[in-house]
């Protein structure tokens, strides 16, 4: 019993560091994860590969995600949804470990407002969010090393 | 936990300067204070270069940016419809050179010329125009009106709701306003906001 325990114990770590490939979603899978109230912290993180600042910052959430208990690293990538095999090409280069969503919803406007409404709309921008309280930073910039895990904290 | 909180003091703290560093720019119904930009070919262009027409359009745009590159015949179909109709439109890229080489100067002159540009397209050297606009990302649209020797802002944000396909855009906010000010009417929407390139701000 116990070697089956381990043996999928080490299978799933196993299937955890391998790349990921992204699923095409629409808003609703964004809204979800912002009402399911869960004990992780919610890093949302929105990125596209033609973003030179967002593609730079990209090993401080995979960092993150790896290292940090507590915390849950969902990217979010804005690519057209025609590019769907760049994004996954693009993933497998870098290794990227993280979940990873291709929203597809190409009327900005009717959702951007609904992450954030202080967002502009450029890109990168971070949403870091606890669910049970409500507690929420947005940043809208590329972020620095350490920074993350400021953010974190303050809404833990 | 003492040390922790001096540093999330100070964390806010230059957040706070950061912020208040960054006007959060102009509102629809604000004033525009006169700008003077170097055009590619070199010479000044003014705000009150516009006195004569019934408005503008400011487009913050630039050289490298996907979305610019999608929109850039849908800003150059706007110049060609509105300008005749006392709307013309005038491009601004505010892009540090330095973070985007692509952005620069001798790249905007080049793009110009390829593009056969009937508008200006100038330069926000010291970015001081995007900061005084609130240009975020690119392209970002503002629609000044014409009301006595003011420039009045109607209308912030996109060009359209569909980047990816003009011909799919259903909502096309930029000719429903001009339409909208031509006609006397209220802007149907006067605000949007969509995805794009960030502005690539020297020293952050």
């Amino acid at each position: 019993m116990k070697k089956i325990v381990a043996f999928l114990l080490l299978s799933a770590s196993y299937c955890s560091v391998q790349a990921q490939t992204a699923t095409v979603v629409k808003f609703d899978r964004i809204e979800k994860i912002l009402k399911t109230q869960t004990d992780e912290v919610q890093v949302i993180n929105f990125w596209a590969t033609w973003c030179a600042p967002c593609v730079k910052e990209l090993p401080l959430f995979e960092k993150l995600g790896a290292e940090t208990p507590g915390v849950k690293v969902t990217l979010v990538n804005l690519d057209f949804a025609d590019k769907i095999e760049k994004v996954n090409a693009f993933m497998t280069r870098k290794s990227i470990k993280s979940e990873t969503v291709l929203l597809d919803e190409i009327d900005y406007n009717t959702w951007i407002d609904k992450v954030d409404a202080s967002w502009q709309g450029a890109i990168p921008a971070t949403l870091i969010v606890n669910t049970r309280t409500g507690r929420r930073k947005f940043v809208e910039r590329e972020l620095a090393d350490g920074e993350l895990q400021e953010l974190i904290a303050s809404v833990q | 936990m003492k040390i922790h909180s001096i540093a999330s003091t100070l964390a806010a703290f230059s957040l706070l300067i950061f912020f208040a560093g960054r006007p959060p720019g102009y509102q629809v119904g604000d004033t525009v204070a006169t700008f003077k930009l170097k055009n590619v070919d070199g010479k000044m262009v003014s705000l009150s270069d516009y006195q004569s027409g019934k408005g503008l359009i400011v487009v913050f745009d630039c050289n490298t940016c996907p979305f610019s590159k999608a929109y850039n015949d849908r800003i150059q179909a706007l110049n060609k419809k509105y300008a005749v109709q006392g709307f013309p439109l005038v491009a601004i890229n505010a892009n540090s050179p330095e973070l985007s080489p692509g952005d620069s100067f001798d790249n905007m002159v080049a793009l110009s010329k390829r593009e056969k540009y009937d508008f200006p397209y100038l330069v926000d050297e010291s970015q001081e125009v995007a900061r005084a606009f609130g240009a975020s990302n690119t392209p970002h649209v503002f629609v000044l009106k014409k009301e006595g020797n003011d420039f009045k802002v109607a209308y912030i944000g996109a060009i359209d709701n569909n980047s990816r396909d003009a011909e799919a855009a259903e909502k096309k906010y930029v000719e429903e306003a001009i339409q909208a000010l031509l006609a006397n009417k209220p802007v149907p929407t006067e605000r949007t906001k969509a995805i794009g390139c960030g502005i690539k701000w020297k020293n952050v």
